[in-house]
């Protein structure tokens, strides 16, 4: 063994640290980002040479059923003018919102009972919590369909049992319908976030307070609630980007008054055939997410400080 | 390519970025050492450990190991094994297979790789245990498995990275006992990381003492504590006084000093390097003072007990002298006391000692 | 419960919120297992008998064993390769000290919070102007994508799980990369590996919204449902055809889910 190695390593060599091998193995920073490579490259092509391109189609316009690709800003210009389009958003962010706030504050004590209530079969717990959100997203807005339906079961079992003499219209077609099946759909991607923060939290620190005079509410408050903070503002993000840009849910629950921005883009990119300007809608809603985000953060950041 | 040791370390500096972990750094390990890097946590022994196994390229400088350079070999190409801080037992594998993990290579026949197993099984007194998974093991095992498996592979230079560290005291004076048996009877070089003075001291052949990145002093332990040179490493190990004072005069063999506290004294002329007006530093270890109630024959200091510490077998005092900056420390046998064990507090002592007692330091 | 310190007192009201969470999320799925054994076209209550009915007619449909076998080739196509892209990626942002790795994690990270029609109307962009025909290939991209990242969070806690002297002590060992990689790193993210070929195949196969943009003429299973809403006459057989991806989803999800936390000491998921 030690004879092979003498062999392969004359001293003549020893001088000059060359070649690709040596390179990879002295320079964890090339192997790092040769391995990250084949992602990167999937990310790249299926995402940000995409996401450039939509954005140039969001400065052409439609022309027959060919596109003009002169650069104009015509496509927000209408965006702007035409009042329906910034109905559509205003209502996806009302929608989303909501739900995401109902979302959150129906999770939190979920989370919270299983991070501090729940010591054995804690796993089985967190698997119960968060396998309905690994399953199919287009069955369990339908399952809501067959649930809140015109002749539905929450319908029909009420006409059953006498309690109602004509099905409840605002129960289908519907925003509530769709805050509900939103809500439901995206329960169990909050509570990951949450769990995980309020987990982290050291017991001696409740113990700390509990010792120097706080009751359970003021720990709560002062303790716990504070320092879960982070997982419940990634929960706020993991439920309102994606519900703000959804169009299965309002399509398949909603009725006439609650299609968002999502169907509006799908639309044209559908039987409007309209591509620029569903690019240009897309760039807006992105834009809006990006920008409501960030002001959430903002005010987030500020409270936490001035909690500090 | 010159080399004097069998481990060569020759101007070896490390910096991760603008940090730089390991000054140059030069010296020689001899083959069938039991070796110990001692210095607290940051002082680079560590990254020096890491460089010898090949995790680490130096910035500068070769290291040769039996004469061969090893900037440009791989880890799993060095004739070197290493036994990690947290043992890195392989959690997915038995003893037998985490022992036998470096002998694929070898393409042994399988009962011949088997006895080798036994034999390292043996040898670390894990017989019977090779089927246990590791984390069926204690800290002592595990640390048994460690040490296994990097001997099977008979490496040139065994490397050991605060291996005791993570056991208690009891488990860890018994496995100083165990590692130095075992050093012996394998004869391989070991080069060993460690905070603890003492055990570098039970353990070692020689020792070197690092700090900021920089080798203060390598010698025996015996040399290490009755002759450190520097004021660092004389304060490193065990405890020790400092004594401020000026050379007046260097006559055959002796040499007189104005030391601050004392007053003038003689003492054998130790060092060739001090010069006629030169300030310098003594050192003196708290159980070479002896203590009287009354003024001694001969040099001697003059204080006020501060305190007593009793240890059943020993006794500690400070004593405040006047000139000196800490009180001076001074450790006895209890049987030799009398009637110093009867002081109170705020007591005047006396305190003497033989001429060769001081150690001259470099430095200021 | 005497054992449990001051702090772990069990508490009434939360357990019974609990309950109450737990079944308003699994009943409303429920209900469509249910009605797919129910003798009757229309999904009303009260229920008119027991019939298997459904379950046959989908057998008996060429067109539901296209779709399934599209799913099928897409789901594991796209789970073996996002696995392996999120096992070399996962390796080196825990193991290598890169510059601007935190900025290459939030890139990768990314579809987990941008609306998947961002995604798919891009896509959809992109492939038409290169003049690419859509097929289940383009659904395939579209879902490497959307599940890349999820493969990249179920291997990452595995990595940070276990201490990278491991690796260096089978270099120590004598063993080059490959056989390191082989003999320790992977028996130890094992777990990782098969959680992420579970979760990525169970998202590809109910994958819904890349899919509308990006199929072509061959219609996934999704797909394929989502144009049978439109016949009221189908609709019992899409209920049983629902139950049956429902079920096998859960199995899959929940066997994922639970080997992914095998021998992890946090319980940690680390989508946040």
């Amino acid at each position: 063994m030690a004879d092979v190695q003498m062999s392969s390593a004359p001293s003549a060599r020893s001088q000059r640290p060359s070649g690709l091998r040596s390179m990879l193995y002295k320079s964890e920073t090339a192997r790092g980002y040769l391995l990250l490579s084949p992602a990167l490259l999937v990310m790249v092509v299926g995402m940000l040479i995409p996401f450039t391109i939509l954005i140039a189609m969001s400065f052409w316009t439609r022309d027959g059923f060919d596109f003009d690709t002169t650069m104009s800003m015509a496509n927000y210009q209408t965006a702007m003018d035409v009042p329906i389009y910034n109905a559509f958003l205003a209502r996806s962010f009302w929608i989303s919102g909501i739900t995401t706030v109902a979302t959150v504050l129906l999770c939190y004590p979920m989370a919270y009972y299983v991070a501090f209530h729940v010591h054995r079969n804690k796993m089985l717990w967190i698997i119960l919590m968060t396998l309905p959100f690994w399953t199919s997203y287009l069955l369990r807005v339908f399952s809501w369909k067959v649930i809140l339906g015109y002749e539905g079961v929450i319908n029909s079992g009420l006409l059953g049992l006498g309690l109602i003499d004509a099905p409840l219209e605002f129960l289908l077609y519907s925003q509530t319908a769709v805050i509900i099946t939103l809500a439901h759909a995206w329960a169990a991607f909050a509570i990951l976030p949450m769990y995980v923060s309020l987990e982290k939290i050291d017991r001696s620190l409740l113990e700390a307070a509990a010792d120097l005079g706080d009751g359970p509410a003021r720990r709560f408050f002062r303790i716990t609630l504070p320092l879960s903070i982070p997982g419940v503002i990634s929960a706020t993000f993991l439920i309102f980007i994606p519900t703000t840009g959804d169009y299965i849910t309002p399509a398949l629950v909603g009725g006439p008054n609650s299609p968002m921005i999502g169907n509006l883009i799908q639309l044209q990119f559908g039987a409007v055939n309209n591509w620029p300007m569903g690019a240009a809608l897309s760039v807006i809603l992105t834009l809006w997410i990006a920008a409501v985000g960030l002001v959430f953060l903002f005010v987030t950041r500020k409270s936490q400080e001035s909690v500090v | 390519m010159s080399s004097d040791g069998f481990i060569s370390i020759r101007n070896v500096g490390k910096s991760f970025g603008s940090f730089r972990a390991i000054e140059s750094i030069s010296m020689d390990i001899q083959q069938g050492e039991f070796f110990s890097l001692l210095g607290a946590s940051g002082c680079g022994k560590t990254t020096l450990l890491r460089m010898l196994a090949g995790f680490e390229t130096p910035s500068q400088g070769e290291i040769f190991i039996d004469g061969q350079p090893m900037s440009d070999v791989p880890p799993f190409e060095r004739p070197v094994n290493m036994v990690f801080q947290n043992y890195a037992i392989f959690p997915h594998l038995n003893v037998r297979d985490n022992i036998a993990y470096g002998l694929r290579k070898q393409r042994l026949p399988k009962a011949k790789r088997n006895a080798m197993v036994d034999e390292m099984l043996d040898l670390v007194q894990l017989a019977g245990y090779g089927d246990r998974k590791a984390d069926e093991l204690s800290g002592g095992q595990r640390q048994r498995v460690a040490l296994a498996r990097a001997l099977i592979l008979k490496p040139k230079v065994l490397l050991l990275d605060e291996p005791l560290g993570a056991l208690d005291k009891q488990l860890r004076e018994q496995m100083q006992l165990e590692l130095r048996r075992l050093q012996r009877s394998v004869g391989i070089t070991f080069v060993f990381v460690t905070h603890d003075q003492e055990e570098a001291l039970t353990l070692s052949d020689r020792i070197a003492v690092m700090q900021g990145g920089d080798v203060l002093q390598v010698d025996t332990p015996n040399a290490l504590y009755e002759q450190p040179r520097t004021r660092d490493v004389a304060s490193f190990i065990g405890t020790m006084n400092f004594l401020d004072g000026r050379v007046l005069s260097r006559v055959n063999g002796h040499t007189k000093l104005d030391i601050d506290a004392v007053g003038e004294i003689d003492i054998p002329t130790p060092h060739p390097a001090i010069v006629e007006g030169d300030r310098l530093s003594l050192a003196i270890r708290p159980e070479k003072i002896v203590l009287h109630r009354a003024a001694p024959d001969g040099p001697a200091m003059q204080g006020n007990l501060e305190m007593t510490s009793y240890l059943g077998e020993r006794s500690h005092f400070h004593i405040r002298v006047p000139g000196c900056v800490e009180p001076m420390a001074v450790s006895a046998q209890n049987a030799d006391l009398g009637e110093i064990r009867a002081l109170e507090e705020g007591a005047p002592v006396w305190l003497s000692w033989h001429d060769d007692a001081l150690i001259v330091l470099d430095g200021k | 419960m005497s054992e449990l310190s001051y702090i772990k007192r069990p508490n009434r009201g939360l357990k019974i919120y609990a309950a109450a969470f737990l079944t308003v999320l699994y009943v409303p799925i429920l209900f469509i297992p249910l009605f797919s054994f129910n003798d009757s076209l229309y999904v009303k209550f009260p229920l008119s008998g027991f019939t298997f009915q459904w379950y046959i007619e989908l057998w008996e449909r060429s067109a539901v064993w296209d779709s399934l076998g599209n799913s099928m080739r897409v789901g594991v196509a796209v789970s073996i390769i996002s696995t392996i892209l999120g096992t070399l990626a996962a390796r080196a942002i825990t193991r290598s000290r890169l510059p601007g790795q935190n900025a290459i994690v939030a890139f990768v990270m990314l579809p987990l919070v941008i609306p998947g029609i961002i995604f798919g109307v891009s896509l959809l962009i992109l492939l038409s102007r290169l003049g690419v025909s859509l097929s289940l290939y383009t659904v395939t991209l579209g879902h490497l994508v959307v599940c890349l990242p999820f493969a990249v969070a179920t291997l990452l806690p595995r990595f940070e799980g276990f201490d990278k002297s491991m690796e260096e002590a089978s270099a120590d060992l004598g063993e080059n990369g490959w056989f390191t990689f082989w003999r320790v790193t992977f028996p130890l993210v094992l777990p990782g590996v098969i959680a992420s070929l579970l979760l990525t195949f169970t998202i590809s196969f109910d994958e819904f919204i890349m899919a509308f943009f990006l199929t072509g003429t061959d219609a996934t299973l999704p797909m394929f449902i989502w144009t049978q809403l439109r016949f009221p006459q189908n609709f019992p057989s899409v209920l049983a055809l629902a139950s049956i991806i429902l079920l096998v989803s859960f199995l899959l999800v929940f066997v994922a889910l639970w080997v992914g936390r095998l021998g992890l000491i946090e319980p940690e998921e680390s989508q946040s």
